[in-house]
């Protein structure tokens, strides 16, 4: 079989390859991740000392905005499905996704949107400046001009990404090789069918509600004000309905790749392979019915928090199932320590902190004193960094030696790893503390009790924004200036699934025309 | 399978998807008219059915309700308006009237809404108004001054844990844009 | 640098930012308030923390353990199982319980904050952008003597926080109450079930005092109750915690608590000032100019601006038509009075005394060099309000 390219920028223009465009798909969101960190690095600034010192309260918001929005959409999701593109078909002994053509669409819409999204920043009145959850009425009656622009981008970035899962689901249903059943997938292929899953259900949600804000904007409906018999309540309602299954859109599949590479560096099969299953799927069904717990304070009635106080806790169930089979996974193993296998364990430890605040804040009671505090940005960002993005890296080292034929630097990799973890932990620990004494989110400048927390978080912020500099660096060492030893075809000792067993290294420009043999 | 049959599912599946995605854009939009009824059934925004129609009934003189009437002007909202009665304590079953001010005091011909809201909103749903100024518009000239009736009576069977209930009007001006500038 | 290591770095450098803060647990913990209901969320904050800490240390000890006791040099051949049916129902039904005993206190204390029944005392608090006003409602019929007023932060946070805007090098600020202090606190008895009400003018606002365990949304056109019944007198603050624009983390709330004795009298000195009516003396342009100028920093400022040149969305008032046009002042008045619907001008006539709008219009007409000599008096701006104008 003829390993053809096309040649030039038309390759990447009209590609159709799942290679391709997994590859601009990885590229795209690490230029995103480095976009919205460098507007965390401006939040951080003003931040670091009490007073008003760099930026204008105003310009402040825009950047929490962005910074939100960017890392959401352009970030931790493109490089989830960049990696759902160059892994699925590989795991599945497919020679493609389903949908090819749809699959270039679904990436080249993705830069017009955040053209246009970033493009608010230089508009007259500024950019969104109204928290990526963009409640209304401060982005309808006294959102900014850019408000339209912004809500055409999230447009078209649902549009993204519904095509990018109906891909994935069409694929994972139709093209799997014969004997490759469905609990014979691996656990990220699993994961991301069910991501899929959410996204097919939750981004027309949203969709709905910018369609619902445009109007209410230029078309004097009133959906969200009172005035015209409207409720601003009801905005919450309707994003949260996608908010909170978008959660877990960023963190399941990190749970697939925590669940690939903790096998094969512990050497020994994963732990309880159809609990994990079930385990994925149940926390996406409760994913659907807890969404209230973002909103305890907007004064429900009481048997409504409850509901959603006891459904929210329910998730930890499911959640503690995946964490105690990663363990048991290591138990009695024989484990060792290269880059990815460390970010996977940092990935486990650290997400379950995120749980445990996630736990804390299920309380209602308690929600009302931690609500819209730093201890949620501590939450979050506990779940999002080590948690979805950790786990993004974790892959990236796990398979770049597959993708490119050559292994990273492994020095420098673990360099890049513990100073990210004494520098994530660094940045948002210390968030905790500040949130529980009273510091609450988004402000520009905050009382002088909050200084010393906020001085570290800042320092912290900074280190793991130069942190990521040097993940660059790494990266183009091995696929731009092709350095590194060569690998070997099973890339790791004991690594399983198809793409290690089945194809050299780097794989092919085309894998899998003929479907491979499953025992 | 052979190459045709698998991409001729995949666009059947492809097509169900679509199906899929458009049943959820339209259930994005259905949340609306779910949460109104919803809000009805317990009365969570104070949006209760409309009129309800007095029936000559024996009140509930063993329980004593307070009732405390608000008014809020939201800030573009140049009108006075108050209550007449702020405060009165009312028996459940028994059917009352009390009144609210309202003035333009700006020089032109103004229209402004009233949206009710309770508290504790679930009382909304035990709340009935036989007549209200809150269904109708109110069309003011300038300079000019009202004084607007609303007719209510408390349900027998409202739980006995509520012994107070806050009714809070807020005032919107809907006056269309264009009469503004015409009369400028 | 071997794992073991790096982790006890990270938990020596963690009891280290733990200790550093011990015994001013303010500064890293949840304060446990001044009413019954904040105490008892601060204990189940507290079984919450301790609940996840042994679990945590539980799950990650036998983790910590397994990452050191297998590994490859220790455990070259690994084990085979990959399955235990009943391990796996354990750790279903273990994290069950843990959290059916972690929602009972919860589901109890839950309804217990959400009975404001029985309450003595009403406030309607109301969030503005970005301010508070508080109105006391209390029963009669009368509005000659209703108390209510608004609540700004303190003129010094706001040049202190403005000053400060040069680099790291800035003024070193080191006010405790920096951020947190304003002009007119709001005044509640000791021991008093006080019922909040509340709602706002514009965008969504959050009503938070952490003290009292109190936080709820301000939501334009509705109504939310939250109450506090607080035993201690003192003097509490907290802060809008919602994003509601621009200056959102600068409209604290201050909350001082008196006996019941101190209390009456303020509120009878309050009730006074209602009943003697609006100040209507006339002022010379210079008091006018003073007056103007804080009144128009502590309201204005914040969207046209100190130097009058707006900013973003919000129209500049040096030289401009509004202000020296010809024959503008009706419509400066009216503008101000009445504020400009679907903007975020407000109808001030609804807000600010008829002198604070009087020296606000003159300042505005005569500062920055808009020079136009006009003088508004406070019995003009009555006389339009109460007139109908024109």
């Amino acid at each position: 079989m003829a390993d053809h390219k096309p040649k030039g920028i038309s390759r990447w223009l009209f590609t159709t390859n799942h290679k391709d465009i997994g590859t601009m798909y990885l590229v795209f969101s690490f230029i995103m991740f480095l976009v919205g960190g460098a507007m965390a690095m401006v939040i951080r600034a003003e931040l670091f000392q009490p007073g008003l010192q760099f930026v204008e309260p105003d310009f402040f918001n825009q950047m929490t905005t962005m910074h939100g929005l960017v890392m959401v959409f352009g970030a931790v999701m493109p490089a989830t499905v960049g990696l759902a593109n160059w892994l699925i078909p590989m795991m599945i002994g497919a020679p493609d996704m389903a949908l090819p053509r749809m699959n270039n669409w679904s990436f080249w819409i993705l830069p017009a949107a955040f053209g246009l999204l970033l493009s608010t920043l230089f508009m007259e009145g500024g950019a969104p400046n109204f928290g990526w959850t963009f409640y209304a009425p401060l982005s309808t009656t006294y959102g900014p001009e850019s408000t339209d622009f912004f809500i055409f981008a999230i447009h078209l970035m649902g549009i993204s990404s519904i095509m990018g899962a109906i891909n994935v689901i069409v694929t994972v249903f139709n093209m799997r090789a014969p004997g490759m059943t469905l609990m014979k997938m691996p656990m990220f292929v699993w994961t991301w069918l069910i991501t899929a899953f959410l996204l097919v259900m939750v981004m027309p949600v949203l969709a709905g509600a910018v369609t619902m804000m445009l109007t209410d904007r230029n078309f004097g409906t009133s959906f969200f004000d009172a005035a015209g018999g409207g409720d601003p309540v009801l905005f919450q309602h309707v994003f949260w309905f996608f908010g909170h299954p978008e959660v877990y859109i960023m963190i399941l599949p990190a749970f697939g790749i925590a669940s690939a590479i903790i096998p094969t560096f512990a050497r020994k099969k994963l732990f309880g392979y159809s609990s994990m299953v079930y385990a994925t799927a149940s926390i996406a069904f409760l994913s659907f019915i807890v969404w209230a717990h973002h909103m305890f304070t907007v004064g429900m009635p009481v048997k409504g928090e409850l509901f959603f106080m006891i459904a929210t806790m329910l998730i930890a169930v499911p959640t503690g199932v995946k964490v105690f089979n990663w363990i048991a996974t290591m138990w009695r193993g024989s484990i060792t320590y290269e880059t990815p296998m460390l970010y996977a364990l940092a990935f486990v430890i650290l997400f379950t902190i995120g749980g445990f605040s996630g736990v804390m804040l299920a309380l209602t009671p308690v929600d009302w004193q931690y609500h819209d505090t730093y201890f949620v940005v501590a939450h979050f960002h506990y779940v999002l960094f080590p948690g979805a993005i950790f786990g993004t890296m974790a892959a990236v080292y796990y398979w770049l030696p597959k993708w490119t034929g050559r292994m990273y630097d492994e020095k420098l990799a673990k360099w890049h790893f513990w100073l990210s973890i004494v520098f994530v932990n660094l940045t948002f620990f210390p968030m905790h503390f500040s949130g529980l004494a009273g510091m609450q989110r988004r402000v520009p400048d905050y009382a002088i009790m909050f200084s010393d927390f906020n001085m570290m978080s800042s320092i912290g912020a900074f280190g793991l924004g130069l942190m990521q500099l040097l993940f660059a660096w790494i990266l183009i060492k091995v696929c731009i200036l092709e350095k590194g030893e060569k690998a070997t075809d099973r890339v790791w000792e004991d690594a399983e699934g198809l793409e290690f067993t089945h194809l050299p290294s780097p794989a092919p420009y085309h894998t899998f025309d003929t479907p491979p043999k499953i025992d | 399978m052979s190459q045709e049959q698998v991409q001729n599912d995949n666009k059947v599946m492809t097509k169900k998807l679509f199906v899929v995605v458009i049943i959820m854009v339209a259930f994005g939009f259905a949340m609306v008219p779910l949460y109104d009824v919803f809000c009805q059934i317990t009365g969570l925004n104070g949006k209760v059915n409309g009129l309800a129609v007095y029936e000559e009934q024996e009140p509930d003189m063993s329980r004593e309700i307070k009732i405390q009437f608000m008014t809020i002007n939201k800030g573009d909202m140049p009108w006075d308006f108050r209550p007449v009665q702020t405060e009165i304590k009312v028996h459940p079953g028994k059917e009352y009237e009390v009144l609210f001010a309202v003035k333009n005091r700006t020089g032109k011909k103004m229209i402004g809404q009233a949206i009710p809201s309770f508290s504790p909103n679930l009382t909304a749903q035990y709340f009935n108004k036989t007549e209200c100024f809150c269904f109708n518009q109110q069309i003011l000239a300038a300079g000019e001054s009202e004084e607007m009736p609303m007719r209510f009576f408390v349900d027998k069977d409202i739980p006995e844990r509520y012994d107070t209930i806050t009714l809070a009007y807020t005032l919107h001006n809907v006056t269309p844009e264009d009469d503004q500038i015409a009369s400028k | 640098m071997s794992l073991f290591r790096k982790m006890a770095l990270f938990v020596a450098s963690f009891s280290a930012l733990l200790l550093s803060g011990c015994g001013d647990d303010i500064k890293y913990n949840m304060r446990e308030g001044v009413t019954e209901i904040s105490r008892e969320v601060y204990e189940l904050h507290m079984i919450a923390i301790w609940v996840c800490v042994i679990i945590g240390i539980i799950t990650f000890g036998v983790m910590f353990y397994s990452m050191f006791a297998h590994r490859k040099s220790k455990n070259p051949n690994p084990a085979k199982f990959s399955h235990s049916t009943v391990v796996e129902i354990i750790w279903t039904a273990i994290p069950f319980i843990i959290l059916i005993a972690l929602a009972v206190p919860a589901i109890g204390l839950l309804i217990k904050m959400e009975d404001a029944s029985d309450s003595e005392l009403t406030v309607m608090v109301k969030g503005y952008q970005w301010k508070w006003e508080y109105k006391y409602i209390d029963g009669d019929d009368n509005l000659a003597n209703d108390v209510r007023f608004f609540s700004n932060l303190d003129q010094a946070s706001r040049d202190m926080s403005r000053n400060a805007g040069s680099g790291f090098s800035g003024v070193k600020i080191e006010d405790e109450n920096y951020l947190l202090e304003v002009d007119n606190p709001l005044v509640i008895p000791v021991n008093k079930k006080v019922r909040f009400l509340v709602t706002s003018d514009d965008v969504i606002h959050s009503f938070w005092v952490p003290d009292f365990s109190v936080k709820k949304d301000a939501i334009p056109g509705f109504i939310n109750e939250v109450w506090a019944k607080v035993d201690e007198p003192g003097t509490y603050r907290g802060v809008c915690a919602e994003l509601c624009g621009q200056d959102h983390g600068f409209m604290p709330i201050v909350v001082k608590v008196l006996p019941q004795d101190e209390y009456d009298a303020w509120y009878a000195e309050k009730v006074a000032e209602a009943e003697a009516g609006p100040d209507l003396n006339e002022r010379t342009m210079s008091q006018l100019m003073a007056e103007g100028e804080a009144a128009y920093n502590t309201y204005c400022k914040a969207c046209h601006m100190e130097n009058g040149q707006g900013s973003g969305p919000f129209p500049s008032l040096v030289g401009t038509e509004m202000v020296t046009g010809e024959g503008s002042l009706t419509k400066h008045i009216d503008t101000v009075l009445n504020g400009v619907p679907g903007t975020a001008m407000q109808a001030f006539g609804n807000q600010l005394t008829e002198a604070e709008i009087a020296a606000i219009i003159t300042y505005e007409r005569n500062a920055w060099g808009n020079d136009t000599g006009d003088i508004v008096q406070p019995q003009e701006i009555h006389d339009i309000k109460n007139g109908g104008g024109e």
